[in-house]
């Protein structure tokens, strides 16, 4: 027995220094492994738990693998007859008895996490509420206490608990932010699902759609942006300021007619579809096509505002296939080109 | 009973004598040709799936295609390749090695076949038609339903996976009742090899997960046939209640799936190390348990469906709780090898190459087990890469490995050892490189079931790897094709036990073995029966009866009429909206064949129940003429 606890000791380090390793890996605004918020802290607290105790057992079974399968090689020509053993009730015992142990030691903190991660701040008056509400293919952000709404980019404030309330207009969907929380499916109908997360640092976080939703299920991304609490607050006024019509009367008409029918700006336009007030300052359109400045350009989904607005409204359908947005206008080559640069200027100044 | 020797033998030749046969050997190779060919065309669909996802923002296919190839690379697999190869080695062996001459019910053995065959065909037209199942395997509503799927893909799902649930059901019900009643006298629950153990708990899995299958694809059926409403919830249906009855049936389908592996396993570390299974007892009653629990952890695929912290609490535990069963499983492998004569031959390379590779799939599992750790892998990559370690890396290494072994008494030749090798090694390393990076890109954020990914998120390595890794495991099987092909042309006539270490009675009669696979039923005097008598000093087995005439099943063309006659039906149904009214009647054209399809299903049966069919006997002169050629 002394052996085997020896041996344990030794492999310990060496799980721990895997777990480092696993630690660095991924962006820090995507992976799991690198966790930016508390919820994604805990729960890759019990990935790592669950990783070490793995990895002892992986280690133990390759051992035993790699000896037996050396030791044991039947030499050629060799014709005896190996005892013929029927078990070994210490050994069942042994190989019984130590699993249970190390499901408990696993068991114990999952126990704890999973009620833990259900808290419910609903109610809590510290908390900024959101109600998330998925559709194909792009994420529509509620704060009902704010009484604003905006879609694709969740910003929160640094520090504070959101509590998330989530729902679907559609099919089931699920809403993931893997370097700051587990995902929550999306339900339809009564089954609303309730989460919680915060995050500390300023930063723009990845989102991801994690059940499958349709031909563009892969490219429904939406981004989470925490900001200083001041400026979260300025944010969420400058939301709440009126919009002016794009100055020239003939684009602002074409804007009128074409767009306002599904989206809102301001106080004016529908609801039924992603808000675009304050597009111009968001991380990104459409979800996917990423903004960055003319010189920063360096994948195929990054450009700068005004160009990936102008592909996406020029051929959505090319962008993600199956959306709604597809077929539902003609523009003009000077309409369009007028819209895109209205909606890129179309900025909220709150950092 | 004397009389009953007048009735004229019925048999047929060439392509009939396939159409029409109930011998469990011959079923068992029909089953293997068809799960053979959906292999291929499940793995076709994997490597377009691949080269798809080989570089960032690919555009092989089209964000719909690739839709349509992963529900039907995920339902192909499981319904249509995975299960068949599984009743393909359960039909070829298990009589043989319960020492009987065939299974209870032949006729429901070929009507199993021939509707799971009618079944596969009729989802795999959808190919053919353009209307492809594109709702993943699990098909979730909404999205199943006619308002986000409005074409007939979805149908073909439905009723294509319905049809060929019969015949798994049915075959379920079979092995059952054969293993239970048709084992050679002294062959008791605790003398039966593990491989009849495991098709024993697998069967009995089948009869009680398949029916929440079977319910829940007719409720969709009635949703999107006939408007509905169980799943709808706009109407007032619930989602989330077919995630309960799909994972109901779906969770004892992984171990449905698994344990017919294990029992492979079992058999060929034991032949090939030349010793008893280690811990015969508690592996039987390892099995049982996971079986047994196999039904209390449907929920954890649910984890994030928002079902409270007291179900995913529960259901933590108890899917963990299953790790200590299959624990006991690993270690007495290990220990059955451990000072045995390890030989390795393809068959034990593929059962040895099982054991570490099960285990990282094992062990993933148990991670996926803990629900708030899983609210991060749920439906990532970290998912994709855990199912296949334990789907392939489990139980496709086991049907490889049960292929070689039993190949021989399935064909009476052996399968080239050379070319078996560099299959294994293809395979197996092509199978790591696929699937072991898969586990990072899920914990690095990168979900499953995805068409694109986008540049510059540390996806784009792997990916490759991924792919590369693929693409040897397509090699890998066109080596083990070609091996088929090459041995095929080579003269029979391998000896009863070419392995000479075999342990079970099927060793003990020819390969391949007569129509009624025993002259004489043997006495059974423990477990390991042969490898008994041959310690004994014991040439071959103890007769349990003389010599006499053997009463063989009626070959009959009725099972391949009902399987055909569902498939003209389910294709008739589907399409009742589409083709117009038949001749100016309320009825539509689709009704109408659908109407003539459930006929011919219907006469079929009505047929079998008024003929009066006694089969035929095989009388004492020829059984002794075998005997003697053999001598």
């Amino acid at each position: 027995m002394m052996n085997r606890w020896q041996f344990v000791k030794r492999l310990a380090p060496l799980m721990a220094l895997m777990v480092l390793v696993l630690a660095a890996c991924g962006r820090e605004d995507l992976s799991t492994l690198n966790p930016q918020g508390p919820v994604a802290e805990e729960q890759f607290g019990l990935m790592k738990t669950a990783i070490i105790i793995m990895g002892l057992v992986i280690v133990v079974v390759f051992a035993i693998s790699l000896y037996v399968i050396i030791r044991f090689r039947r030499r050629p020509g060799d014709k005896t007859i190996p005892k013929q053993v029927e078990g070994s009730h210490k050994l069942e015992i042994i190989w019984t008895v130590i699993p249970i142990i190390l499901l408990i030691i696993l068991g114990v903190p999952t126990v704890q996490s999973v009620f833990n991660l259900a808290k419910d701040y609903r109610d809590d008056p510290e908390a900024v509420k959101v109600i998330v509400t998925s559709h194909q293919y792009w994420w529509e952000f509620e704060y009902p206490e704010l009484g604003i709404k905006t879609a694709q980019e969740l910003v929160i404030p640094t520090g504070k608990t959101i509590s998330i309330e989530a729902k679907t207009a559609d099919v089931l969907h699920s809403f993931w932010i893997p370097s700051l929380a587990g995902k929550i499916d999306t339900n339809p109908g009564g089954n609303v699902n309730f989460m919680y997360f915060s995050a500390p640092k300023e930063g723009v976080y990845l989102g991801k759609c994690a059940e499958l939703c349709g031909p563009s299920h892969g490219l429904m991304d939406f981004k989470v942006k925490s900001v200083n609490p001041d400026a979260f607050d300025r944010w969420a006024a400058a939301l709440q300021e009126p919009v002016a019509l794009p100055s020239d009367p003939a684009i602002a008409a074409a804007f009128e007619s074409k767009c306002l029918t599904c989206h809102a700006v301001g106080d004016m336009g529908g609801p039924a579809y992603p808000n675009l007030t304050g597009i111009g300052s968001r991380e990104s359109v459409g979800g996917i096509l990423v903004n960055v400045d003319a010189d920063d350009k360096k994948y195929d989904h990054e450009d700068t505002v005004y160009n990936n607005l102008y592909k996406w409204i020029k051929d959505p359908e090319s962008i993600k296939p199956g959306n709604n947005m597809v077929n539902q206008y003609d523009l003009t080559e000077e309409e369009l080109e007028g819209i895109a640069k209205y909606l890129s200027e179309l900025t909220l100044n709150y950092e | 009973m004397a009389h009953a020797h007048a009735h004229a033998v019925k048999r047929y030749s060439g392509i009939m004598d396939w159409l029409t046969t109930v011998d469990h050997k011959k079923i068992g190779i029909l089953y293997l040709i068809a799960g053979g060919f959906f292999f291929l065309v499940g793995g076709l669909e994997a490597i377009l799936i691949r080269i798809q996802l080989w570089k960032p923002q690919g555009t092989f296919v089209s964000a719909d295609t690739y839709n349509e190839l992963l529900t039907m690379h995920g339902t192909t697999m499981i319904f249509l390749a995975a299960m068949p190869l599984i009743f393909a080695l359960m039909n070829a062996v298990i009589p043989l090695q319960i020492g009987a001459r065939d299974v209870a019910f032949p006729f429901l053995n070929s009507l199993g076949f021939w509707t799971f065959l009618f079944g596969g065909l009729l989802l795999n037209v959808s190919w053919i038609v353009g209307d492809v199942p594109d709702a993943g395997w699990t098909s979730y509503a909404p999205l199943a339903g006619t308002t986000y799927s409005g074409d007939h893909g979805v149908d073909y799902y439905v009723l294509g996976l319905q049809i060929a649930g019969i015949g798994t059901l049915v075959g379920g019900i079979n092995f059952l009742v054969t293993i239970i009643n048709m084992r050679a006298p002294g062959m008791t629950f605790m003398r039966m090899p593990m491989f009849t153990w495991t098709v024993f708990i697998t069967s009995a899995l089948i009869l009680f997960a398949f029916p929440a299958l079977t319910v829940g694809l007719a409720a969709l059926m009635f949703d999107r046939l006939f408007d509905a409403n169980f799943f709808d919830p706009s109407a007032g249906g619930n989602a989330v209640l077919w995630e309960h009855i799909f994972w109901i049936f779906g969770h004892p389908e992984v171990y449905i799936l698994i344990l017919p592996a294990f029992g492979i396993i079992s058999e060929v570390i034991s032949t090939f190390s030349r010793k008893r299974l280690f811990g015969y007892s508690s592996m039987v009653f390892a099995t049982i348990l996971i079986g047994f629990l196999g039904f209390m952890v449907w929920a954890h695929h649910m984890f994030t469906a928002g079902l409270g912290p007291v179900a995913n609490a529960l259901f933590s535990i108890a899917t963990m709780l299953i790790a200590v069963p299959t624990g006991i499983k690993i270690f007495n492998w290990l220990f059955t090898m451990w000072g045995g004569s390890i030989k390795f031959t393809t068959a034990n390379l593929f059962a040895v190459g099982f054991i570490p590779t099960f285990v990282m799939g094992g062990v993933t599992g148990v991670m996926l087990a803990a629900a708030p750790a899983d609210f991060q892998y749920h439906d990532s990559y970290f998912v994709v890469a855990h199912f296949h370690y334990v789907i392939v890396g489990g139980l496709v290494l086991g049907l490889f490995s049960g292929l070689h072994y039993w190949w021989p008494k399935m064909f009476g030749r052996i399968l080239n050892e050379t070319l078996g090798k560099w299959t294994f090694w293809m395979f197996y390393i092509g199978f790591h490189l696929t699937f072991f990076v898969q586990h990072f890109l899920g914990l690095m954020g990168m979900p499953r079931r995805i068409w694109q990914y986008l540049d510059g998120l540390g996806f784009n390595e792997m990916n490759m790897i991924s792919t590369v890794g693929a693409l040897m495991m397509g090699i890998g099987t066109v080596m083990f094709l070609m091996n088929i092909v090459i041995t095929s042309v080579k003269p029979k006539g391998v000896a009863n036990d070419p392995w000479e270490d075999g342990r079970t009675l099927e060793w003990t009669i020819a390969s391949p073995p007569p129509e009624y696979n025993f002259a004489q039923t043997p006495l059974v005097r423990g477990y390991d029966a042969y490898w008994k008598e041959k310690q004994d000093g014991h040439s071959g087995m103890t007769p349990a009866e003389p010599v006499g005439p053997i009463h063989m099943p009626s070959p009959s063309i009725l099972p391949f009429f009902m399987g055909m006659g569902l498939f003209i039906a389910g294709f008739g149904f589907m399409y009742s909206p589409d083709w117009g009214q038949f001749l100016g009647t309320s009825l539509t054209m689709g009704h109408f064949i659908g109407i003539v399809g459930l006929a011919i299903t219907l006469i079929c049966m009505l047929l079998r129940s008024v003929i009066d069919d006694h089969g035929f006997h095989i009388e004492e002169e020829e059984i002794l003429k075998d005997l003697g050629g053999k001598a």
